[in-house]
């Protein structure tokens, strides 16, 4: 009886290589949207590492939604198309496939910490290029904008001078040249 | 012309300006205004259901039979609630509707109110789109862009929550000079490029089959008509889904059967074998490929569409082409008249032969009775005894489900409505309601089961209410016949709750409702009863007694392929037939 899994559903797909997609979404702001499209994710099953919505054209009442996804090619090709037939939605475009696009994202941090520790932390801050937005005896918030990586990397140094509190955004992500979605 | 008039008003305006001229429903609290709006017109009739889920079951054997939207009306609450069911078949399988359903005033909304649920949270996920209204100004246009949303594109079921204080708000209405929504554009026509590709693909094959489904019978009679004669011009042999019987006439010489796990042995074994497959309008569901690594593994694939997420879904295909069937099948009968390529004539003689050596096999064959009715036997007398009339088939699901779709020939599309995707118990009577409102001077059959038939058997009242003679045909063979298949197959024998004990006298109970019923044990005496049953200007429920223990056959058991059908005098122990592996996913 130890035969290989074997049944008329079919078998779960062996291990393909998972690829990270950078999605820009364009939909009809109207109530719902957002449930819609992350319902999709959660019941098909798909991933969502980063999403970020907002109005993009208020007079059109457009929103511009980005996701960051990673899957085989076929689910991310899965995920287009399921995107794409949701009645709101008017467009879905890959931006990894068209290139590398630019994303960045913003991250608030807050350092509570005296002496040596403080003094460090504002020296990093000064090398990543962040803002400094709030200012007490004991503790900063800064205002720091980069790609995801770049803002690890401030968060990894942070956290040696007394990060407390992190608040991120989320990806914004657009097409590098003179093209528009 | 732009007129004052309350929420409800413009609820049954707007069904007036569609040309609806039935909706299905059930009164309740939160639709109290449209209901008093019917009241007041006699160009939309309401048809009474027992329970809302037969209301949206009843719309889509209304829609499937007729090629129109199916009209829903219920309350807030447990009304929405209990079309859920209804609505998740229909999406399955892309039936056309538009469910309006009440809900508590706007001020109440997310309060726990009486009778509140959230609907449009419920039924994001089995509609094709809905509203939640919020404003009397948004309902003119929501009310003609959900018949819009519903049937263009893959058509699929639209939900309209209107709080009650929206239905009673007045506002103006005018009809919309089109009803299109504002950004939703389905791609209707096919890329001209890759039908020609395709059309290349098709002359040049040596084993082809077509493999056709639901979205050729969606695509209205003119698509059956094109896939008929592209079928013909190029002889090729032509299976169907479940979803697509009727599509292409049963009686034909090109036709294979339907294919699948019950399919016929000619037809899924065509589908392995063959070199060039031609998908129009089905979706590779696993009922159909079997085992996806072991399914058709020689052929170059073309798929057609109307959806784009239905295209390398399930399978890879060579050509996708995204396009409604009919104007893809209008476009490739157009360019193969214009190019008349020549076919490999030699080859696909070859192909005949081979098709013609499984047909031989007869996979269809059981072993007959004089002394108990067999069902196979049941749907062939009932086939044969009405095929010259005007008639239409519901069934509900499992065993009876798949002899019908074995057993009784359909040759016009819109005549066979049946739950494929969902598979929902319950389905075929209500539909059967739907089907006859439809077509009120056809003969309408559910063909049951004596345990689905009592899901939905309140819907009897409704057909004595409107004076629709549907006919309920029940195999009746005391089980939940193919929950006892599968428990045969595949888990020792042991029939665990899948007996049906206490069965009303469905006798009694057709004459309890005011219909009439029939019962039959004797092979002898079948005929005569199928007769007495036509005959019969109301609705009857026909208890035919059959054999208890008889299994669907063909049959691709689990863990096999196409190739490895289980074929009906099979004699061995059907215990031994599937390993455990395959017993966990079935």
């Amino acid at each position: 009886m130890n035969m290989p899994m074997k049944s008329h559903y079919s078998d779960a797909p062996k291990a393909q290589p998972q690829a990270r997609h950078t999605l820009s979404v364009l939909v009809d702001n109207e109530p719902g949207v957002l449930a819609r499209i992350a319902g999709l994710f959660s019941g098909r099953g798909y991933n969502i590492e980063s999403l970020t919505v907002s109005e993009t054209e208020h007079e059109k009442h457009v929103s511009r939604i980005t996701i960051v996804t990673t899957g085989t090619g076929q689910v991310i090709d899965q995920i287009k198309a399921q995107l794409d037939r949701l009645v709101p939605v008017h467009r879905v475009v890959d931006l990894t496939i068209q290139g590398e696009a630019i994303e960045r994202e913003l991250a608030l941090v807050k350092v509570v910490g005296t002496g040596e520790s403080r003094v460090e932390a504002m020296r990093l801050a000064g090398a990543f290029g962040a803002r400094t937005l709030d200012a007490t005896l004991t503790s900063f918030v800064f205002e720091v904008t980069g790609t995801t990586d770049e803002i690890e990397r401030f968060l990894r140094v942070m956290s040696v001078v007394g990060l407390v509190e992190v608040s991120r955004t989320g990806i914004a992500a657009m097409a590098r040249g003179a093209e528009a979605l | 012309m732009t007129r004052q008039m309350t929420g409800a008003e413009m609820v049954v305006q707007a069904m007036q300006d569609q040309g609806v001229e039935h909706i299905f429903g059930y009164p309740g609290g939160a639709v109290l205004p449209i209901y008093d709006a019917l009241f007041q017109q006699d160009k939309v009739k309401h048809v009474l259901v027992r329970h809302e889920q037969g209301a949206v079951h009843a719309a889509e054997g209304y829609a499937r039979s007729s090629g129109k939207v199916g009209c829903v009306l219920v309350t807030s609450g447990p009304g929405a609630t209990n079309a859920v069911t209804g609505l998740t078949d229909a999406m399955l399988d892309s039936i056309p509707l538009v469910c309006i359903t009440g809900q508590v005033p706007t001020h109440l909304i997310g309060s726990d109110a009486f009778q509140e649920c959230d609907t449009v949270g419920i039924t994001r996920h089995c509609t094709k789109h809905n509203y939640l209204v919020r404003s009397i100004e948004d309902l003119p246009r929501i009310l003609h862009e959900a018949f819009y949303v519903a049937s263009n594109g893959r058509p699929g079921p639209v939900v309209i929550d209107i709080p009650k204080d929206v239905q009673f708000a007045k506002g103006s209405y005018a009809r919309p000079m089109s009803n299109q929504h504002k950004t939703y554009r389905p791609q209707i026509k096919g890329d001209m490029g890759k039908i020609q590709a395709a059309v290349d693909l098709i002359a040049s094959a040596k084993r082809p089959v077509f493999y056709t489904g639901g979205g050729v019978v969606n695509s209205g009679p003119e698509a059956s008509a094109l896939l008929r004669e592209l079928v013909r011009l190029t002889g090729y042999p032509i299976t169907s889904t479940l979803m697509g019987l009727g599509s292409y006439p049963a009686s034909d010489s090109q036709w294979l059967g339907m294919l699948g796990m019950h399919g016929t042995y000619e037809a899924n074994l065509a589908m392995h074998d063959c070199d060039v497959m031609i998908c129009i309008g089905a979706r590779f569901d696993d009922r159909i490929t079997g085992r996806l690594d072991a399914f058709s593994p020689k052929s170059k694939k073309i798929h057609v569409d109307i959806d784009p997420s239905s295209i390398n879904k399930n399978v890879r295909v060579d050509i996708g082409i995204v396009g409604d069937c009919g104007h893809v099948l209008e476009d490739m009968v157009r360019l193969w008249r214009a190019q008349a390529p020549q076919v490999d004539k030699a080859a696909l003689g070859e192909w005949w032969k081979r098709i013609d050596g499984w047909r031989a096999r007869n996979c269809l064959g059981y072993r007959n009775d004089s002394k108990v009715i067999k069902p196979q036997y049941a749907i062939q007398r009932l086939y044969e005894l009405t095929k010259d009339r005007d008639v239409y088939v519901t069934t509900e699901v499992g065993q009876h489900q798949m002899w019908a779709a074995q057993y009784f020939k359909f040759e016009e599309p819109n005549r066979w409505m049946t739950s494929g995707g969902l598979g929902t118990m319950g389905y075929g009577l209500p539909a059967a309601v739907g089907t006859q409102m439809a077509h009120p001077g056809a003969l309408v059959i559910d063909i049951a089961g004596e345990a689905s038939i009592l899901m939905n058997m309140q819907e009897m009242s409704t057909a004595l209410q409107y004076r629709l003679p549907v006919k309920i045909f029940i195999l009746n063979n005391e089980y939940m016949g193919m929950v006892r298949q599968w428990q045969e197959l595949l888990h020792g024998g042991r029939y665990s709750e899948s007996y049906s004990a206490a069965l009303p006298d469905f006798v009694k109970l057709a004459e309890a409702y005011g219909g009439h019923g029939i019962r039959c044990s004797d092979p002898a005496e079948l005929d005569h009863a199928i007769l007495e049953m036509i005959d019969t200007p109301k609705p009857v429920i026909f208890d035919c007694i059959v054999a208890k223990e008889e299994n669907c056959f063909p049959m691709i058991p689990s863990g096999k392929a196409h190739n490895e059908m289980i074929l009906p005098d099979f004699e061995g122990k059907t215990g031994d037939i599937i390993d455990a592996k395959g017993r966990e996913l079935v």
